[in-house]
C-alpha cells in the first residue's frame, strides 16, 4: 500500500513535471502533449519510486529498462529524465531545434537514460520482449518495463510481440497499455475497434489488470502485483485521459500535437496548478 | 489567388496549398467522378489529407488505425476486384515498415495500387530519424513493376496524382510534410511520367534534381549564371521509369552532371542516373549530393537541406567543384 507522505510526494512531482512539459512544448514550438500527459503518472511512479537505475550511470547493465514502445511520448520522457539528472536540463531548452539531441522521439544514442529509440510505433514492445528474453536467459535479475499507446496496439507486431511474450512467459515484463481512449485521427474503437482488449491479451496468455493510470494507489497495486506474478506476463491496462491535467486538453483529439501561445501556456500552467 | 487546373480538377487558391492538401484534394475531386477510386491510410487521415476524400465518399474511405502492412495487404486485395486503391501514410511507413507487403501483394502480382506518401525525405526533420525517410526511392525502385514518382512542388504534386490513377499498375508518389516552396508558378507546364521537365538550358553543367531539391537547383543555376557557368536544369521528377534521353543529352552537353535529392546517395535518383551514364559508356564528371550513408540529425527541413548540402548553397559549391574535375575524354566529345 501507497503511504500517504509517497503518494503526496509522487503527486507534486507529476504536477511539477506537467508544468516542465507545458514549458518545453512552449519553447519548443509544438509537441505530442496529449499522451504525454495521459501516460504521464505511470512514468512518474516508474522513475520516482519503482525503477532500480543510476542516472549516474546510464549503461549500468544490472538497471531495470523501461522502454516507451509509443515514442511519440518522448517529450514527456524527456523532461522525467532531465529532472533525474541523466543529462542537463538546459538541453530541453533547444528540443526539437537544428542540431538538439532530442527529435521528437528519443534517440538512445543521443539521449542518456532512454534504453531505445522509439518513434515508429510497435517496435518497442517486441524490442522489450527481447531484453525480458535475454534477461531471464543469462539470469539477470533486472525488470524490463514497456508502455504501449492504445493506438499502438492496431499495429500488428504488437500482437506479434504479445503471443511471443504470452509463449515464453516473460513475467520479468510489466506491459502499460495507455488506455487514453484515442488515437492521431480520433477515437480507436471509431476508427478501429480493440475491444476487449483485457480479453484479446488474456487470449494471448497474459494476465490482464485493469486500472485508473492517474490514481497512484492503483499505479502501485498493479505493479507489485505484475512483480509478484510468476505464471503469466502481466499487461496493466491504465485507463487514462489524453490531456490529463490541463483543463481544455482533456479528451480533445486536436491535443495529440500541439503548439502554445504566450497566452495558451499561462492557461495550461493554470491549470496544472490547480488541480 | 492563383488558380491551378487538371483535366478532371481545379483548385482555385493553389498558391497557398501544400503538396499533400492539393493531393488531397485532387484526389477528392477526382474520387468524386472515377467511382473505382477508394481511399485508404492508417491513422494518419488528418496527416496526409487523404482524409479529405472521406466527407463526401465515407463508403469509399478507410482509416485501418494504425496498421501499414495490413494496409497494403487489403490495398492489394481491393484491387484484384477492379478498384483502384490510393493509399497513404508516412514515406518511412509505406517504404519500409509495409516493404514486403507492397513488394510481394502490390508489385509481384501487378495489382493497380497507389501509393501517396508524405514526410518524406527530412520534411519532418524535428521527428528524428525513425521519421525521417532517406530510403524510399532506393527501396521503392528495386520492386519490378513500381513506378516511383518525386514531384518537386504542390501544382506538380497535382499533375502527378492525376497521372498515376490514370496509369494501370503499381505507382509510388513521394511528398513532403507541406513547407516546400513552389517551383511552378501556374499550371503551364508539361507533365509526363518518365519525361524529365528541363527547366534551364546550360552547357557547362547538368544539375538533376528531384522533389524539393528542384527549387534550389534553380535558384543555384542562376546565381551560377551570373558568374558565367551556364547550368542546366532538369526536374527528374519520375526516379523510374528514368528518362535515359534527357541524361544522355546531359552528359553529351555538358559532361558535368550533379544529381541533387533529400535521399539517400544509395539506390535513389543518383543512382538511377548513374546507371544510365555507367551503361552509355560516355565519360563525365559525376557527384551525387543527398544524405551520404547517415542518418540526419534533427532539425527544421530548411536547416537540413543546408547541412547536408542539397539547398542552393550546396549545389552552387559542388558546381564549383565538378567545374575543377578531371574525366576521361572519348571521341564524341564535341564541347569545346
Ligand atoms: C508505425 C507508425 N505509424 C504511424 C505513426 C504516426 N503516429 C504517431 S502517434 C500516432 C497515434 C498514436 O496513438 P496512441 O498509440 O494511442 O498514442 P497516444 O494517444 O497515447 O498519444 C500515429 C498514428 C507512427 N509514429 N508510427
Amino acid at each position: 500500500m501507497l503511504k500517504p507522505a509517497e503518494k503526496k510526494k509522487l503527486a507534486d512531482k507529476a504536477r511539477e513535471l506537467r508544468e516542465k512539459i507545458i514549458e518545453v512544448t512552449y519553447t519548443c514550438g509544438g509537441a505530442h502533449v496529449g499522451g504525454a500527459f495521459s501516460q504521464h503518472d505511470i512514468l512518474v511512479a516508474l522513475y520516482y519510486k519503482y525503477l532500480k537505475i543510476d542516472p549516474k550511470r546510464p549503461q549500468w547493465p544490472e538497471r531495470d529498462r523501461f522502454v516507451l514502445s509509443k515514442g511519440h511520448g518522448g517529450i514527456g520522457h524527456a523532461v522525467i529524465l532531465g529532472d533525474k539528472g541523466y543529462f542537463d536540463e538546459a538541453l530541453l531548452d533547444d528540443f526539437n531545434k537544428t542540431g538538439s539531441p532530442f527529435g521528437m522521439h528519443l534517440d538512445r544514442l543521443k539521449v542518456p537514460g532512454v534504453d531505445t529509440s522509439t518513434g515508429s510505433l510497435g517496435h518497442g514492445f517486441p524490442m522489450a520482449v527481447g531484453i525480458a528474453l535475454g534477461a531471464r536467459l543469462q539470469g539477470k535479475k533486472f525488470r524490463t518495463y514497456c508502455m504501449v499507446g492504445d493506438g499502438e496496439c492496431h499495429e500488428g507486431s504488437v500482437w506479434e510481440a504479445a503471443m511471443a511474450g504470452g509463449h515464453y512467459k516473460v513475467t520479468n515484463l510489466t506491459l502499460f497499455v495507455d488506455r487514453n481512449g484515442f488515437c492521431l485521427d480520433g477515437d480507436t474503437e471509431e476508427i478501429m475497434t480493440l475491444e476487449p482488449l483485457d480479453a484479446k491479451f488474456e487470449a494471448f496468455g497474459w494476465r490482464a489488470l485493469t486500472i485508473d493510470g492517474h490514481d497512484f494507489a492503483q499505479i502501485d497495486e498493479a505493479i507489485l502485483t505484475s512483480q509478484a506474478e510468476k505464471e503469466r506476463p502481466v499487461v496493466i491496462i491504465a485507463n487514462t485521459i489524453k490531456g490529463k491535467g490541463v483543463d481544455f486538453m482533456e479528451g480533445q483529439t486536436a491535443w495529440h500535437y500541439g503548439g502554445l501561445d504566450d497566452q495558451m501556456k499561462e492557461k495550461a500552467l493554470k491549470s496544472i496548478r490547480g488541480k | 489567388m492563383a488558380k491551378a487546373q487538371g483535366l478532371t480538377w481545379t483548385i482555385s487558391d493553389a498558391d497557398h496549398m501544400t503538396q499533400a492538401e492539393i493531393y488531397g484534394e485532387v484526389l477528392t475531386q477526382i474520387g468524386k467522378t472515377n467511382k473505382k477510386v477508394v481511399a485508404l491510410t492508417t491513422d494518419l487521415a488528418k496527416s496526409t489529407k487523404i482524409g479529405k476524400f472521406q466527407p463526401d465518399m465515407p463508403d469509399r474511405f478507410f482509416n485501418l488505425g494504425i496498421a501499414e502492412a495490413n494496409m497494403m495487404g487489403i490495398a492489394s486485395g481491393m484491387a484484384e476486384t477492379g478498384l483502384i486503391p490510393v493509399v497513404s501514410t508516412f514515406a518511412v511507413f509505406a517504404s519500409l515498415r509495409a516493404a514486403e507487403f507492397v513488394r510481394t501483394d502490390i508489385c509481384y502480382q501487378q495489382r493497380n495500387v497507389k501509393i501517396i506518401a508524405t514526410h518524406s525525405g527530412t520534411s519532418f526533420g524535428q521527428a528524428g530519424t525513425t521519421h525521417h525517410c532517406t530510403e524510399d526511392l532506393s527501396v521503392m525502385r528495386t520492386f519490378a513493376g513500381m513506378t516511383v514518382i518525386a514531384p518537386a512542388d504542390a501544382r506538380e504534386t497535382g499533375k502527378a496524382v492525376e497521372a498515376v490513377i490514370e496509369r494501370d499498375g503499381p505507382c509510388y508518389i513521394r511528398i513532403g510534410r507541406g513547407f516546400e516552396p513552389p517551383l511552378y508558378k501556374d499550371m503551364d507546364f508539361e507533365f509526363e511520367i518518365g519525361k524529365a521537365n528541363q527547366l534551364k538550358d546550360g552547357t557547362d553543367v547538368a544539375v538533376i534534381a528531384c522533389g524539393p531539391c528542384v527549387v534550389h537547383a534553380v535558384d543555384a543555376a542562376q546565381q551560377a549564371e551570373a558568374q558565367g557557368v551556364s547550368v542546366r536544369v532538369l526536374n527528374m521528377h519520375t526516379i523510374k521509369p528514368i528518362d535515359e534521353e534527357a541524361i544522355l543529352a546531359a552528359v553529351m552537353d555538358t559532361r558535368r552532371v550533379i544529381t541533387v535529392e533529400d535521399h539517400s546517395v544509395i539506390g535513389g535518383l543518383g543512382s538511377a542516373v548513374a546507371d544510365v551514364i555507367a551503361a552509355s559508356g560516355k565519360g563525365c564528371a559525376f557527384r551525387k549530393l543527398g544524405y551520404q550513408d547517415e542518418y540526419s540529425i534533427v532539425g527544421y527541413p530548411d536547416d537540413l537541406l543546408h547541412k547536408y548540402k542539397i539547398d542552393a548553397d550546396g549545389i552552387l559549391e559542388t558546381i564549383g567543384e565538378v567545374l575543377k574535375a578531371d574525366f576521361e575524354e572519348d571521341e564524341d566529345w564535341e564541347d569545346e
